[in-house]
């Protein structure tokens, strides 16, 4: 299935856009997803986390994705 | 009041929304914009938000505060966008009856927003810009 991923911070240079679709396993995890981000794009694992959150909550490397959920990969954050 | 601007924080109006008639004190916390990081010049930061998440972690952590600490009101405001140095990047307002959980649970406000809330900056200098805390 096909994911639409959200970008922000660094990950949008590392990958080079601000939102794309991603093709993904129909049973999928969030593990799995950064597992095969990583390996299409290994820069992913230099930075100091990668977070996955969907539908605006952080999620847990065993939930499973389908494809209208809205994805955004968080690397660390930096407010205040 | 939680709230995400690109406009300069009016940080009286924050004060306000934060104050209570129960309220013996209010803390404010205000992050600005700093000149120098590793001996750097520091031209300018850029924060970008993802929005609703923003908010609604905020909230999380607001609420957290209120169940840790018999405070009376809350009210933390962040800006994105360009800033330049000095400017306040964020603000957050705590009232409480007496000034000890009004300290304490602004720190924790303020500390747990740097942890969760999903707000990046990026700080340019004059050679050079970097997404802050991005690599380890």
């Amino acid at each position: 299935m096909k994911l639409k991923l959200m970008l922000f911070g660094i990950t949008k240079e590392i990958i080079g856009q601000t939102e794309f679709e991603y093709k993904v396993s129909e049973t999928v995890d969030v593990s799995g997803l950064k597992q095969a981000l990583k390996a299409d794009y290994p820069e992913l694992s230099r930075i100091a986390s990668l977070a996955i959150a969907v539908n605006g909550v952080y999620a847990k490397d065993d939930e499973s994705l389908q494809e209208n959920d809205e994805i955004v990969l968080i690397p660390p954050v930096s407010g205040g | 009041m939680i709230a995400l601007t690109t406009d300069p924080i009016d940080v009286q109006d924050v004060i306000n929304k934060a104050s209570s008639e129960e309220a013996g004190a209010v803390v404010v916390f205000v992050g600005t914009v700093r000149n120098m990081t590793n001996n750097k010049e520091v031209v300018k930061l850029d924060f970008e938000s993802y929005d609703k998440m923003a908010i609604s972690e905020l909230e999380k952590i607001v609420k957290q505060a209120k169940e840790q600490w018999p405070v009376r009101n809350v009210a933390v405001v962040h800006r994105t966008g360009e800033l330049g140095i000095s400017d306040i990047a964020v603000v957050v307002a705590v009232s409480s009856p007496h000034r000890k959980e009004a300290f304490a649970a602004c720190k924790f406000v303020i500390d747990t927003l740097k942890q969760t809330v999903p707000i990046w900056k990026k700080e340019y200098f004059k050679d050079d810009e970097v997404w802050v805390s991005a690599y380890p």
